[in-house]
């Protein structure tokens, strides 16, 4: 087994993990943070193909890290205050409200 | 597969995990947190000390933190007394097994492919600020502009007063 496999495996069970976390949690805070999990699985995987890849000197890996990681903020500055203004009108976070929301 | 990289993979498996199953949304953040500095141990490890370090600063330093105002401002830190987990919660946690298995499949068929060169590649901070100046340089700007719209459009976004015209009644 190639130590790469080794960590192909782990950016695949990180990612899985997000995956059921924003596929399966009610807050939405918590489906946020789910993305941001899978996000961070996908920049494993470019860190450790530039790590191993053939030509490591093009840092193109190194890069898409940086760049990903700049979106994934900015995406999570906007998710939270989208989740703030949703939750000013219907007082919730749930994704599944048990009453009908009022209007 | 060196001890070091079982017990990092252990740490952010187990931080990550819990970040995704536990009640407490602020236990939900501790956990985001350690599984974080995992992973940025991991890119220490693998060389990229530069990512590893930014990692530490943006997630750990500005997402956690963010994340926790807002469990705080919405006042939901207490643990609910309802299920935490949606009702079609089993279907949801199916499908990312079944993502797991064809990633699993093809990372396990396609190993014979895969590059595998041993020696760690050099890396200074002076190559990356070359490479982000030069060959970079229109991504940079990007990002630049997309980040203010983003600070701009957040801002709009929570600062948007109940009280406005798009209030709901209540």
């Amino acid at each position: 087994m190639t130590p790469l496999t080794s960590y192909l495996l782990l950016s695949a069970f990180l990612f899985s993990i997000g995956l059921a976390g924003a596929l399966s949690r009610r807050s939405s805070i918590m489906v946020l943070i789910g993305i941001e999990i899978m996000l961070n699985a996908a920049n494993l995987n470019f860190i450790a193909f530039w790590r191993f890849g053939p030509a490591p000197t093009a840092l193109t890996g190194v890069m898409f890290t940086i760049f990903s990681i700049a979106v994934a903020a900015a995406e999570a500055a906007v998710g939270l205050s989208i989740i703030l203004a949703v939750y000013r009108r219907t007082r919730s976070t749930d994704l599944e409200p048990t009453e009908a929301p009022h209007r | 597969m060196t001890l070091v990289f079982l017990i990092l993979a252990a740490i952010t498996i187990l931080g990550l995990g819990a970040a995704m199953s536990l009640r407490n949304p602020v236990h939900c953040v501790v956990g985001l947190t350690i599984g974080f500095l995992g992973l940025a141990a991991l890119y220490l490890q693998l060389g990229a000390q530069f990512v590893g370090l930014t990692q530490v600063l943006v997630y750990v330093g500005a997402v956690a933190i963010l994340i926790i105002f807002a469990i705080m401002m919405m006042r939901s830190s207490e643990s609910p007394e309802q299920q935490p987990y949606s009702r079609s919660w089993r279907v949801g946690v199916a499908i990312a097994f079944a993502v797991y298995c064809v990633l699993g499949w093809a990372v396990h068929f396609g190993a014979h492919t895969l590059p595998t060169q041993a020696a760690t590649p050099e890396l200074s901070v002076q190559q990356i600020g070359d490479a982000l100046l030069h060959r970079f340089v229109l991504p940079l700007e990007i990002i630049a502009v997309l980040l203010t719209a983003a600070l701009i459009g957040a801002g709009v976004l929570a600062l948007q007063d109940p009280a406005g015209e798009v209030r709901g009644p209540r």
